[in-house]
């Protein structure tokens, strides 16, 4: 049997077709569904309503009075600032604590790595929803942290470690820590340590040798973590749920509450579209940043 | 120990030992190795791999510590003072140029680390640039050089910060002949021009001998011996340096009598030899003579025989391998007729001449 001759590129499309069609049902027509949904109207037995409005939006700005009038309120943009600080402050912790730990493990025998690598990513295999509530363990009052400290005297009183800021940042910090670590180590890995040697004979001490050879060799890994924990840390809301006792709402409690409970799936699709767009504002000034690095230094 | 104060004296190692491992798995990379290197010298560190130069050149430059022993640099002891603390600078094997800057900024990166100003730092860079001969590829990155371009630069980098010692790791070994051969010359232009102490490494011999003012034949962790080039290649003290440097043939021969420190050995076929006497061989007992292909004649007038087994043919030269009357095989080397024949065929029986002063008694 002969199969019938076709040019390259369409053989191409055939080939890729299956992905595309995946690509298609997974991502593309759920975003076009979230898209359309926040322009409709709510129904208050949750759905949507058929017909257009961008009551949605106005509503993340403003809160409507008995007498229809839009009153500024900037309950929700509380929200969305600190996501972002939150997010931020994860981002920055995981990059603290995984740089060392990204770095310690690419300088061991490749035995040894394989092995931390595989320690790493232990977390991974129980549900991240379990793995919180431990944390409500260690950080409540009487808690496993707080019971030994007023046993030794060192304190009095119950530190009100739970439902804050801090408590959802540790959460945060926590759950995406080993995303800021597989690709700093993947960066690391791949850098030859007898430039270190280099450099230290070169007379730069440890800290100089950090900044001036490991920082920007590591860089693209140090990025590719920093998105990959920023990402989801604006989104969550297991931690900011658990940790932040629905008190310090972030904009993924806020859109899964608008889905769940509030039956507002227009807000929910709004608050997800702002969401989306702040991530992609953010990668797309990443992606000039880089760019503009990439002509400048002309790789 | 008191340190005997002698500025001549670039770099003095004593009676260093690196272990590496424990138990019946401990490796001693250096067994007690003690040398003085020269204010300005071009000093070869020569040995097959494994034998502990390399592992010296790390300790000197302080990317190891010793587990016994000292190094001055200078009459100043630098065993404690990190690889940063030390006016030494080193040639990498692989270079080891700094990927995400500029062949300038490279050059220029010890000379920041020091705090140098900025305008000296640009005139340092572009000064030895230009003496390495890459001041048009200045701003170039690593990976857009050639392999023997960036063996420049790697140079200049480590020359640039004007250090009082540069220490060198086989730093020839990744180019091609020619361009080896040719650096060789530059090298040692380059030591005698800036007048820096030059400490290299090497497994090559023809290298060592070229380049070196002095060398030490590195072998299982300890020195062989220290010489100048000729002292190596002409008067080697033991089996080991006899070997490694040029080719040997190993005799094994009688002392028949000892006279004024000159010994008479007896070869095959009654052959006699007159040569110094070295170590303490008493008469009657047998030593081994190391004598140089190059230096035998064939000679059918002489009353030492052999029968030729193998002609390898080399070029300029004729590698004749001839078994003896009393069936030990030497080799000897022999210059071509000016048409490139071989002189002598394969089966023949000829005779050896060797003179009494290409001879050398080995100690062990």
């Amino acid at each position: 049997m002969e199969l019938p001759r076709r040019n390259p590129v369409t053989r191409r499309w055939l080939a890729l077709s299956p992905a595309i069609v995946v690509v298609s049902i997974f991502m593309i027509l759920p975003m076009i569904i979230l898209l359309v949904f926040s322009f409709m109207e709510a129904d208050p037995y949750g759905g949507v309503d058929p017909g257009f409005t961008t009551e949605a939006y106005v509503q993340i700005l403003y809160e409507r009075d008995f007498d229809d009038l839009l009153i500024f309120d900037p309950v929700y943009l509380n929200i969305i600032g600190r996501s972002v600080l939150l997010a931020l402050l994860a981002t920055i912790g995981c990059l603290v604590l995984g740089l060392p730990v990204a770095y310690f493990i690419a300088r061991q025998s490749s035995r040894t790595q394989s092995l931390l690598l595989y320690l790493i990513t232990i977390p991974f295999w129980t549900n991240l929803l379990v793995r919180t509530y431990a944390w409500i363990l260690l950080l409540s009052s009487d808690g496993v942290i707080e019971q030994p400290l007023k046993f030794l005297g060192v304190i009095d009183e119950s530190l009100d470690m739970m439902y804050t800021n801090g408590a959802v940042a540790v959460g945060l910090i926590y759950s995406y820590l080993p995303l800021m670590v597989l690709p700093i180590y993947a960066s690391l890995e791949k850098l030859d340590f007898r430039l270190i040697e280099a450099a230290h004979d070169l007379y730069a001490d440890r800290f100089r040798v950090a900044r001036y050879v490991i920082f920007p060799l590591a860089a693209p890994g140090i990025v590719a973590g920093c998105i990959l924990v920023l990402v989801p840390s604006l989104g969550a809301f297991i931690a900011p749920d658990l940790l932040g006792g629905g008190k310090k709402l972030m904009l993924g409690s806020l859109i899964q509450v608008q889905f769940a409970s509030a039956r507002n799936w227009p807000f929910g699709s709004a608050v997800a579209i702002c969401l989306l767009a702040l991530v992609m504002m953010m990668l797309m000034y990443q992606a000039r940043i880089a760019s503009k690095r990439r002509r400048e230094t002309g790789d | 120990m008191n340190p005997v104060i002698n500025s001549n004296i670039a770099v003095s190692v004593r009676n260093i030992s690196k272990h590496f491992g424990g138990g019946k798995e401990l490796v001693k990379a250096l067994d007690g190795v003690s040398i003085d290197i020269s204010d300005n010298e071009f000093f070869t560190l020569l040995g097959p791999s494994g034998c502990g130069k390399t592992t010296l050149l790390r300790l000197i430059a302080g990317f190891e510590l010793s587990t016994v022993g000292e190094i001055f640099l200078y009459d100043e002891e630098i065993e404690n003072l990190p690889p940063h603390k030390r006016s030494i600078n080193t040639v990498f094997q692989h270079y080891a140029l700094f990927p995400h800057m500029t062949v300038e900024e490279n050059v220029g990166f010890g000379l920041r680390m020091l705090n140098r100003d900025p305008t000296e730092i640009k005139r340092r860079s572009m000064e030895t640039l230009e003496l390495v001969k890459m001041d048009q590829f200045a701003n170039r990155k690593p990976v857009q050089l050639s392999g023997g371009q960036q063996q420049r630069i790697a140079l200049a980098r480590a020359l640039a910060p004007e250090p009082k010692v540069l220490l060198l790791d086989e730093p020839l070994s990744a180019l091609d002949l020619k361009l080896r051969q040719a650096m060789r010359m530059e090298l040692k232009n380059l030591q005698r021009e800036t007048g820096i102490t030059f400490i290299f490494v090497t497994h090559d011999q023809e290298e060592a001998l070229t380049m070196s003012d002095r060398i030490a034949v590195m072998s299982a962790g300890k020195i062989q011996q220290v010489g100048g080039p000729m002292d190596i290649y002409e008067r080697p003290i033991n089996r080991f340096v006899a070997d490694f440097i040029g080719d040997s043939n190993f005799l094994q021969a009688k002392i028949e009598s000892v006279l004024d420190n000159q010994a008479n050995c007896l070869l095959s076929d009654n052959f006699s030899i007159c040569t110094s006497l070295v170590g303490t061989h008493p008469t009657g007992s047998t030593v081994t003579l190391a004598i140089r292909p190059e230096k035998i004649k064939l000679n059918d007038e002489s009353t030492l025989r052999g029968d030729i087994q193998e002609t390898v043919y080399l070029g300029t030269d004729t590698n004749y391998i001839i078994k003896l009357n009393d069936s030990t095989t030497i080799t000897v080397r022999d210059q071509n007729g000016v048409t490139g024949d071989a002189r002598y065929s394969k089966g023949q029986s000829v005779g050896l001449h060797i003179p009494d002063s290409s001879v050398r008694m080995l100690a062990d």
